[in-house]
C-alpha cells in the first residue's frame, strides 16, 4: 500500500504545534490560515491581521457577520477579549518591526538558505500581487513556511535556489510540509520530523536540497483534538 | 470660519480634474470610499492616478473606473483576485502598475504626510521590487531607498465626523484610511455620520481635523 502524504489539514495541525502560549502571530493565505482551527483549547494566541486587528477570533457565524470587521483574505471574523484596532502602516509596524513572534506563511519555493518565494508564478498572466508577504517575512521573529514538499508536477519546494521571483531572502526558519519539519540551520536544512510511514531517505529525495539528518529522526505526533 | 461640509458627493468631487492622482482608502472590502468612487464615475473624470492597496472586485471600489478606462496609472500592493477590470486593462497594455510591498505603501504615504523625501528598508531586498533602487547596508543590514508618495487628493471613508473633521473609524475599515488622509493636498472624507463640535472625545480621535478638507454625508457603502 503506498503510503499517505499529510493532508493539508494535518500539516495545519502539525504547525499549529510550534505556536507558543501568549504568542502575536500572523497567519497568511492557503495552508496557514487553517492553522487556528488546531490551536489548543489551554493557548491563547493573538492572531494579528494586517489590515489592522490584533487578537482576531473565529470566523462569524452566518448572520452575525460585520463587514467592517473582516480579515487579510476579506471574510468576516471576529475579535477576542483584548483585541485591539489599528491602521494598516501600525500593522506593518508590527510585521517589519520585528513584533511578531511567529508569522506563517504559504510558499511555491524555500531554499536551503531561508529564501522564500511565494508572490508570483513565473510567466503567470496578470500583474500579480505582493500584499503583506515581503514585510511580514522581512519581519517576523520566527517565519515558518507551510506547504506541500513537492509541487503538483513532482518538482521539489524545497531547494537549493529558488527560480521563482522572491519574497524575500534568508529569513525562513522552519518549513513544514506533507513530508517533513525542516530547519533552516547556519550549516544547512536540519531534518527534525519525518511525516508518519516515511523514512529520511524517502524524504531527502523529494528534495531539491541537501538535508542534514542528526541521528534519529522522530516522526511528526497527529491526532490532536481535531485530527 | 470655512464650512468643510459639502451638500453631495457630486459636489465634492466636483473640481477633481483630468490627470488628477487620488489616494483611494480600503482594504477587503471595508473602508472603500465607495460613493465618492461612484461619484467620480459618474463624473467621467479621465487619465487618473490611482493609489490604493485594491484594484477593484468586480465593479465594485475601484472596479468601475477600471471599466470606464478612467484610470491611466496604479500604484498598488495587492490588486486582487476578483480585479478583472483592472485585469483586462493591464492585459490589454494600458495602464502603467507599480506593484509594492504593502508596508512599504504605508510609510510612504506616511513619509510624505511627515514631509520625509524618502527612508531606507529591508523589504523588498534581494527582490524584484528593489531593480533600480538605492541600496545601502545599514547597521549591518542591506537597505534599499523608497521614496515618499502622496497625491492630490485622498478619497477617504470615515465612521464619524465632527463639524471640523475630526475623524474616528469603525473596526477594521480603518487601514489604510488615515495614512491617505494625511498625504494629499486636498482630502475628501464620505462619512456616516457628522456630530457637533466637541461630542468626540479627544482621546479617541484618529484623523484631527488638520488633514481633512471636505466631508460629505453619505448613507450605505
Amino acid at each position: 500500500m503506498p503510503k499517505e502524504r499529510l493532508t493539508r489539514e494535518q500539516i495545519a495541525e502539525r504547525a499549529a504545534q510550534e505556536l507558543p502560549d501568549g504568542a502575536y502571530v500572523n497567519l497568511g493565505f492557503g495552508i496557514p490560515n487553517l492553522m487556528s482551527n488546531y490551536v489548543l483549547a489551554d493557548k491563547t494566541i493573538y492572531f494579528h491581521s494586517e489590515n489592522g486587528i490584533l487578537g482576531m477570533g473565529p470566523r462569524a457565524k452566518a448572520g452575525e457577520e460585520d463587514y467592517d470587521l473582516v480579515d487579510a483574505m476579506k471574510m468576516p471574523v471576529t475579535v477576542i477579549p483584548g483585541a485591539a484596532f489599528f491602521n494598516q502602516a501600525e500593522a506593518h509596524t508590527m510585521t517589519r518591526g520585528g513584533h511578531l513572534d511567529v508569522a506563517v506563511l504559504g510558499a511555491f519555493q524555500v531554499s536551503e538558505k531561508g529564501d522564500i518565494a511565494n508572490w508570483k508564478v513565473p510567466g503567470a498572466k496578470g500583474s500579480g500581487g505582493i500584499g503583506g508577504a515581503m514585510d511580514i517575512a522581512v519581519g517576523a521573529l520566527r517565519l515558518i513556511v507551510c506547504m506541500e514538499h513537492n509541487a503538483k508536477d513532482g518538482a521539489p519546494k524545497v531547494v537549493k535556489e529558488c527560480s521563482y521571483p522572491l519574497t524575500a531572502i534568508e529569513c525562513v526558519k522552519t518549513v513544514i510540509t506533507d513530508l517533513a519539519v525542516l530547519d533552516v540551520t547556519p550549516q544547512g536544512l536540519v531534518l527534525r520530523e519525518v511525516a508518519p510511514g516515511f523514512t529520511p531517505a524517502e524524504v531527502q529525495e523529494c528534495t531539491g536540497a541537501k538535508l542534514l539528518v542528526r541521528g534519529s529522526v522522530p516522526e511528526m505526533k497527529l491526532g490532536g483534538p481535531l485530527g | 470660519m470655512k464650512n468643510k461640509i459639502y451638500a453631495s458627493v457630486d459636489e465634492i468631487v466636483a473640481d477633481v480634474p483630468d490627470g488628477a492622482s487620488i489616494l483611494f482608502g480600503g482594504f477587503g472590502g471595508a473602508g472603500f470610499p465607495n460613493n465618492l468612487i461612484r461619484a467620480i464615475a459618474r463624473k467621467g473624470t479621465r487619465n487618473l492616478t490611482a493609489i490604493s492597496n485594491n484594484c477593484g472586485s468586480g465593479e465594485n471600489e475601484l472596479g468601475i473606473l477600471f471599466k470606464n478606462k478612467q484610470i491611466r496609472k496604479v500604484h498598488a500592493s495587492f490588486p486582487g483576485p476578483t480585479a478583472n477590470y483592472f485585469q483586462e486593462c493591464y492585459a490589454a497594455g494600458e495602464i502603467e502598475l507599480e506593484l509594492m510591498a504593502q508596508g512599504v505603501l504605508c510609510e510612504r504615504l506616511r513619509a510624505q504626510a511627515a514631509g520625509l523625501p524618502a527612508f531606507f528598508t529591508t523589504v523588498g531586498v534581494g527582490t524584484e521590487v528593489a531593480r533600480g533602487k538605492e541600496e545601502r547596508v545599514i547597521g549591518g543590514k542591506r537597505c534599499i531607498l523608497e521614496t515618499a508618495l502622496g497625491a492630490d487628493f485622498a478619497f477617504v471613508k470615515a465612521w464619524k465626523a465632527d463639524r471640523i473633521g475630526n475623524l474616528v473609524y469603525r473596526k477594521a475599515a480603518r487601514n489604510f484610511n488615515p495614512l491617505m488622509a494625511a498625504a494629499a493636498k486636498t482630502t475628501i472624507v464620505e462619512v456616516d455620520e457628522i456630530v457637533e463640535v466637541g461630542a468626540l472625545d479627544p482621546e479617541v480621535i484618529i484623523t484631527p481635523s488638520i488633514f481633512v478638507d471636505r466631508m460629505v454625508r453619505v448613507k450605505g457603502r
